[in-house]
């Protein structure tokens, strides 16, 4: 008899890149469901095409390096992507906008660097950081939050169609009359005017701790990110140094000065905080690589992020934050090798 | 590590490995079969990574049962071998063996008869613990034993590290799955282990035993338990650690226990241990007190792939094809074929191959029971590996080095610190074969050390031949400028000649080779 001969260890245990690729997908339906709820369906329309273009994108470059195709578009990473940049982008999107970064988040961040597993910068990130300073206008193009006031009108599919395929709204409406500044832009933007905290926050955008639809979009976040953690596709290092980064200066600052500075809880709550937290900087490709490498990876997205938020031109600061820790991982690498089993105490 | 210290209750999970489905079949089917002798045995001479044992008899020749038939030399970490049973010599020559790579080795076959007659060179000792320490040794070298476990050390060796020994830890941990053969050993003959166990604490002048159980080995700690109490020796007691792989690994297992870590290079008796396979243990036990060498083994023969699994004492020797017949013979699924478990153990191409003192299972597996053909993706710097490593490497760093390879960062990266445990492959998500690619590199880094000797080498051949011509052509012009004073001096002054010598002198520069 004849048998087959293969390499020891002839077990496997772990579920595959896809199978982890989808979890992430999962994970991030609660915090679709509270964008849509709050901001309207225009997400959909950005995911739609976020992903449209990141699996073109993924096929063309795949097929011209000469790589297995249906392997690798078939391992969800490039969904990840296009979906997590989406999910950044305000819903009044214009679909070019979105396309845009989602062509330089697969092709340059992604392949240019070699594909799955050899990116140096988050893709999602990269993509998005082009947008910001490519596209301002469109980016801070964020509508009202539902319930902002009793008599808003809910902008019609058809006006977010039109304005997604044009770039602009019919002759008859405003696009003024839909949007505002974010509360993290609008705290920046008013702290600029000598104003308050106390005033700012009694403002209709506030909520009650981090801006209308903010805190609750922020909270389903993370309950999806919770859920990540539990079936430990992502582990605690990297989210909880984050959050320290973040809120630790936050507090500082925040007990010095509680009239310019805005409270610990508006920061954990408000804008990308979440997303970033648990599904941003956690990518593992782009990440540092130890259990202690991750924690300084964490904590340095934190502390930048703060610092773009409280000093900075932006009013958020995570997709910054995220790329400049990206740039030290080599760094944070080759220090935070853990010692080696026999080799010293 | 205390003194008399017996709790079920099993140590803390440590930081690295991983939790295995234990599949231990054979165990739940049994007591431990005697496989009676098959048509023909074939002893290997070369049981371990030490030299080949040197065959002592001819074919033709008739031996008996536990009769050396090779004898090693006391260097080089070989192991003696013995007929396991009486029969007849019929050929010395090379035979496939197992794990040499579908490679022979020399072996003696021999054509069992059926009286298993005995040796009587070999007697029971009535006080084995009234032997002097260096007797014990020497004893236990002539009768061919090594450690069971897998790593198959000259059990002698290790039980004479000098003073200084606090703790025996006897391994009883067998953290494969499927395998069973040292729980069913517990169950059946722990009395025998404990035995053994004194033996060895004679030779190590040691008080302390720790016997080793898993977690989620109910049965063989109740054994255990009893013989202890049985026996009353209060040096021994028992430690029940945590069902988790690679918690049986010698290095994780000290670790474990006595929270010591034995340094790069070194032995566990550094850190005041040492230890040994249960099994190793009983066999110390059979031949002082039976007069048995090591001539046979247990071996689990289990998976999906076999009619009736089963943990059978079978005789080193012994055609796997026959074993796996005597456990009920191969079902309609067989697939696979391995030597060993599912983390560490190696496919056999076929069954023609003997046991060995290394055997300690033979699994063969249906098709879903072995690594599902999967197909590799790139690293995704997921850490799940380096967080299963029990070394502290980081698998998925030295992956990237292996694929230059940059030889001087692996070693650096701790290439060399690689136990072959399996647990990186086990977690990654991208079904990266890291084992095999460390295994690769490391013989990668081993010939990349034999050429940088040898051109170190011709290096100090040609600077040593530098020197020896420049020493050479010194000795010459000073002869010369001898024979010119001598000239000189002599006062019989031709005036050619001398001048033909001078030139010659200057003619000539160091090093010149003409």
């Amino acid at each position: 008899m004849k048998f087959a001969n293969n390499a020891a260890p002839h077990w496997r245990g772990a579920e595959s890149v896809p199978v982890l690729m989808r979890q992430v997908l999962y994970a991030l339906v609660p915090a679709l469901i509270g964008l849509v709820w709050f901001f309207g369906s225009g997400i959909i329309l950005n995911i739609l095409v976020a992903a449209v273009v990141a699996l073109g994108c993924e096929a063309l470059v795949l097929r011209i390096r000469k790589r297995p195709v249906g392997l690798f578009i078939s391992d969800y990473s490039a969904l990840v992507t296009a979906v997590l940049l989406a999910m950044s982008l305000p819903p009044l999107t214009p679909w070019w906008v979105t396309a845009t970064g989602t062509v330089f988040a697969i092709v340059f961040a992604k392949h240019l660097y070699g594909g799955l597993g050899h990116n140096v910068f988050n893709p999602a990130m990269a993509g998005y950081a082009v947008l910001l300073v490519s596209f301002p206008e469109d980016m801070a193009a964020w509508p009202l939050p539902r319930g902002v006031a009793p008599d808003q009108q809910a902008l019609s599919l058809l006006t977010v169609l039109q304005y997604w395929a044009t770039g602009a709204m019919p002759i008859d409406v405003s696009v003024d009359a839909f949007t505002a500044a974010t509360p993290l832009n609008s705290v920046k933007g008013q702290l600029g005017m000598m104003r308050t905290m106390q005033e700012i926050v009694g403002g209709p955008l506030f909520g009650n701790i981090a801006g209308r639809g903010w805190e609750w979009i922020n909270t389903a976040t993370a309950l999806g990110g919770g859920w990540l953690l539990y079936r430990r596709i992502i582990r605690w290092q990297i989210p909880t140094a984050m959050l320290i980064g973040l809120l630790v200066p936050a507090l500082v600052l925040y007990i010095v000065d509680p009239a310019t500075h805005p409270s610990p809880a508006f920061h954990l709550l408000s804008g990308g905080t979440m997303l970033g937290v648990f599904f941003i900087a956690t990518d593992p490709v782009s990440a540092a690589a130890s259990n202690r490498g991750r924690l300084i990876y964490g904590l340095g997205i934190g502390i930048i992020t703060y610092v773009v938020r409280n000093w900075g031109a932006y009013p958020d600061g995570i997709a910054f934050a995220v790329l400049l820790m990206n740039l030290a991982v080599p760094l944070i690498d080759r220090y935070t090798r853990p010692r080696i089993y026999g080799h010293g105490t | 590590m205390s003194n008399g210290r017996t709790s079920n209750q099993a140590l803390p999970l440590p930081a690295w490995g991983v939790r295995l489905e234990s599949r231990k079949i054979a165990a739940e089917t049994g007591p431990i079969n005697k496989m009676p002798p098959p048509g023909e045995l074939i002893v290997a001479l070369k049981q371990n990574v030490g030299v080949p044992a040197e065959p002592i008899v001819q074919p033709g020749d008739r031996v008996l049962k536990g009769q050396p038939i090779a004898t090693a030399p006391r260097w080089g970490l070989g192991v003696a071998v013995h007929a396991p049973t009486s029969g007849t010599v019929t050929a010395l020559e090379e035979r496939p063996i197992p794990g040499a790579g579908g490679g022979t080795g020399e072996s003696v076959v021999i054509e069992p008869d059926s009286k298993e007659e005995r040796y009587a060179g070999y007697v029971a000792q009535p006080n084995p613990l009234g032997l002097s320490p260096p007797q014990i040794r020497n004893d236990i070298t002539e009768a061919g034993i090594v450690g069971l476990g897998g790593a198959l050390f000259p059990t002698a060796t290790k039980l004479n590290p000098g003073s200084g020994i606090q703790a025996l830890i006897l391994n009883g941990v067998e953290c494969e799955p499927y395998i069973s053969a040292d729980n069913a050993l517990l169950i059946e003959r722990s009395d025998q282990v404990l035995l053994g166990a004194a033996v060895m604490l004679r030779a190590l002048d040691c008080d302390e035993c720790l016997v080793a159980v898993k977690a989620d080995m109910a049965e063989a700690r109740a054994a255990v338990q009893e013989a202890i109490d049985a026996l009353g020796d209060d040096r021994i007691s028992m430690v029940v650690v945590p069902a988790f792989y690679p918690a049986g690994g010698e290095r994780q297992l000290i670790e474990l226990i006595t929270g010591k870590e034995v340094q790069a290079g070194g032995l566990p008796w550094d850190v005041g241990v040492v230890c040994q396979n249960v099994g190793t243990v009983a066999a110390v036990a059979k031949f002082f007190g039976a007069g048995e060498p090591l001539i046979s083994r247990i071996v689990t023969v289990t998976g999906n792939g076999v009619g009736a699994p089963a943990n059978v004492e079978v005789m080193i020797g012994t055609p796997i094809g026959d074993l796996v017949e005597f456990a009920g013979g191969y079902t309609d699924a067989a697939a696979g074929l391995v030597m060993g478990g599912p983390m560490m153990g190696f496919s056999l191409p076929h069954d023609q191959l003997p046991v060995t003192k290394a055997t300690n299972c033979i699994l063969v597996a249906d098709q879903a029971e072995l690594d599902p053909s999967v197909r590799e993706m790139p690293c995704i710097r997921c850490g799940e590996c380096a967080r299963a490593c029990p070394a502290t490497l980081m698998p998925q760093q030295l992956l990237a080095l292996a694929r230059g390879p940059d030889y001087a960062a692996l070693e650096s990266q701790g290439l060399q610190d690689c136990i072959e445990c399996g647990c990186c492959d086990y977690v990654c998500p991208s079904y990266i074969p890291l084992t095999s690619r460390f295994i690769e590199a490391k013989q990668g880094l081993w010939e990349n050390h034999l050429v940088a000797q040898r051109s170190e080498r011709a290096l100090h051949r040609y600077e040593a031949r530098g020197k020896r011509l420049e020493r050479r052509e010194r000795d010459r012009s000073n002869e010369l400028q001898r024979q010119v004073d001598e000239i000189g001096a002599a006062g019989e002054i031709d005036a050619e000649a001398l001048r033909q010598l001078k030139q010659r002198v200057k003619s000539k520069k160091p090093g010149d080779n003409t």
